[in-house]
């Protein structure tokens, strides 16, 4: 795997929050998502306002709140998608007001979807090539011209692809067409799709959506080990709370676009205002 | 029989024709989703283009077909930044309608500087003639290279979809823009590259069309145009192998109608066999079902 360019910045270790799959977690200096009284309006409609949220350099952070709470406009805000009406968005430090989504990508956020929007029609490799398309490259000119660097560039591709692809044990896939994968598999390829952008900052939308408690089983532990191999925060939408609670080191409760809780999962499973949101209000008396 | 043989070759050159005219309708289709009727007044003014390169700058027919296919696909390029840019996110309807409108632009501006009256188009692939059977069958050069360009053309195109980073990237906005974008592919530069191929590829097929069928007016380009969009619909649209199909096989149901059926009836047979396609197979021959997005 090729390294990833971090400086070396001092890192306070400490212990993780919750469960034990997680050794130490870093609060590096420099968070690599920071959003300030993040906003936006659909016409009248106040969809998400005052989100503030630091993610850590390698943090594993959790969004959860009911249907309709705006956790995917949020995901749709940090990626660009929407142009936030109101706020900023800080990624690695650098402001994103009035990027697109590609330069948002290049400055190293990527996603996975609720729906799974993988190319279809495409191989497997070639769905985790388009993820590469910007990390390993070569001009139109010398792939129209076939020159030696495009020949390079194709088989760094390749050999990058199959080494993304090995993180799930899909690299025997690589050839099949990525629509004819079972679905867990799809959701897999989907996480592949996003780490070849080479992302600091990797947003899962369901993740757990639609498999089975063995799956998801598997999932939490490659989440964790993505953190670990590629050295980078996560952020996921999730409602399978054993998930969310097994693996998220904060987080953050949304309810009509509003921020009600946030913290560890032990805290969040005791605040009265996150039960009220989830259960409604306990009748007094 | 031998003259049955040359009304299936005339049908295959000018098949090829339609073939190469219908790619640019479906690769424009496929990735921004839009019909370019103005595709085929793109392919008016690549046959101006080389006409006065020959007849006024004396330019080689070489260099004449470059500089058409550097012309086209500069203009392809500027329609879609003028015009279809800006009504990314508008309804089709809009679109299509803003094409129709360029289309007919093209063909006043072309009315303006070369006038109504029809040129004489000098063929610029003219090295003779091929005589088989005792003189009975003449195969002329102009059908040679025209079916031999749309060989190569298809597949180059096939290995450039197929293979290369920005083919991929093609593919990859054609399934799902949104998801391509978030993956860091740039949608614009590649919506542009893919009018820029479809104009090139227009500019090819004006010089070919005008080299066998030399009468060259403003309206030369519209009705090959409709034709090459049916063909383009007959195959599938969106699919490479669609158009090659569509394209010969109309070409051949054109020429053998004329020969056969009769000589008025010729162009309203075309259709006729659009019509029953559809109604047979709404996605063309080789399109796919496409499933809407909920």
């Amino acid at each position: 795997m090729t390294q990833r360019k971090f400086q070396k910045t001092p890192v306070k270790m400490v212990p993780a929050p919750s469960y034990g799959i997680l050794p130490e977690r870093d609060v590096g200096e420099r968070p690599v998502l920071e959003t300030r009284n993040l906003g936006i309006d659909f016409g009248g409609l106040r969809a998400v306002e005052d989100f503030n949220l630091v993610i850590g350099k390698t943090e594993i952070a959790g969004l959860i709140g009911p249907n309709g709470a705006g956790k995917t406009t949020v995901f749709n805000l940090l990626t660009k998608v929407y142009q936030p009406t109101m706020g900023t968005v800080l990624i690695n430090g650098r402001d994103t007001a009035g990027m697109n989504t590609v330069q948002a990508n290049k400055l190293g956020i990527a996603r996975t979807f609720q729906n799974i929007r993988l190319f279809g029609n495409m191989s497997v490799e070639d769905n985790v090539r388009i993820g590469l398309h910007n990390q390993i490259g070569y001009s139109t000119v010398s792939g129209i011209l076939r020159l030696p660097s495009f020949w390079k560039g194709e088989r760094a591709q390749h050999e990058r692809a199959l080494d993304l692809l090995s993180i799930f044990d899909m690299q025997d896939l690589a050839g099949h067409q990525a629509g004819s994968l079972p679905y867990g598999a799809q959701r897999r390829l989907e996480i592949v799709r996003a780490l070849a952008t080479n992302p600091s900052l990797l947003l899962l939308d369901e993740p757990a959506a639609g498999m089975n408690p063995h799956e998801t089983e598997e999932l939490m532990e490659n989440i964790a080990k993505i953190r670990d191999k590629f050295k980078i925060a996560i952020l996921l939408i999730e409602h399978d709370m054993n998930l969310v609670m097994g693996i998220c080191e904060g987080i953050c409760v949304l309810n009509y676009g509003r921020i009600i809780a946030k913290g560890t999962a032990e805290e969040i499973q005791n605040n009265p205002v996150v039960i009220e949101a989830y259960l409604g209000k306990q009748k007094e008396g | 029989m031998i003259q049955f043989l040359s009304y299936l070759l005339n049908g295959i050159s000018l098949g090829s024709v339609y073939a190469i005219i219908a790619l640019g309708y479906s690769m424009v289709y496929g990735i921004a989703k839009m019909l370019n009727f103005a595709h085929g007044d793109v392919i008016m003014i690549g046959a101006y283009m080389s006409f006065c390169a020959i007849q006024y700058w004396s330019l080689p027919p070489i260099a004449a077909i470059v500089l058409a296919i550097v012309v086209c696909t500069a203009l392809g390029i500027l329609i879609e930044r003028m015009a279809y840019k800006p009504l990314r996110t508008a309804t089709s309807l809009s679109v299509l309608i803003t094409a129709i409108g360029v289309s007919w632009l093209l063909q006043n501006i072309a009315l303006l500087i070369w006038g109504a009256n029809p040129k004489s188009y000098q063929s610029l692939v003219n090295f003779g003639s091929l005589t088989l059977f005792d003189g009975q069958l003449h195969i002329t050069s102009e059908t040679f290279i025209t079916i031999a360009a749309n060989i190569i053309i298809m597949i180059a195109l096939t290995l450039f979809t197929g293979k290369t980073k920005m083919g991929k990237a093609m593919r990859a906005v054609s399934e799902d823009k949104g998801a391509a974008e978030l993956m860091g592919i740039n949608v614009n530069a590649t919506i542009s590259m893919t009018f820029a191929i479809g104009s090139g590829l227009a500019a090819i097929a004006g010089v070919l069309l005008c080299s066998s069928y030399p009468v060259l007016m403003p309206t030369t380009g519209s009705m090959p145009g409709i034709k090459a969009f049916t063909a383009a619909v007959f195959g599938g649209i969106g699919s490479i192998p669609g158009a090659l199909i569509g394209g010969i096989l109309l070409g051949l149901i054109e020429i053998l109608g004329k020969a056969y059926v009769s000589t008025e009836l010729g162009d309203a047979l075309v259709f006729a066999v659009l019509i029953i396609v559809l109604l047979v197979k709404p996605t063309g021959l080789l399109g796919k079902k496409v499933h809407e997005k909920v």
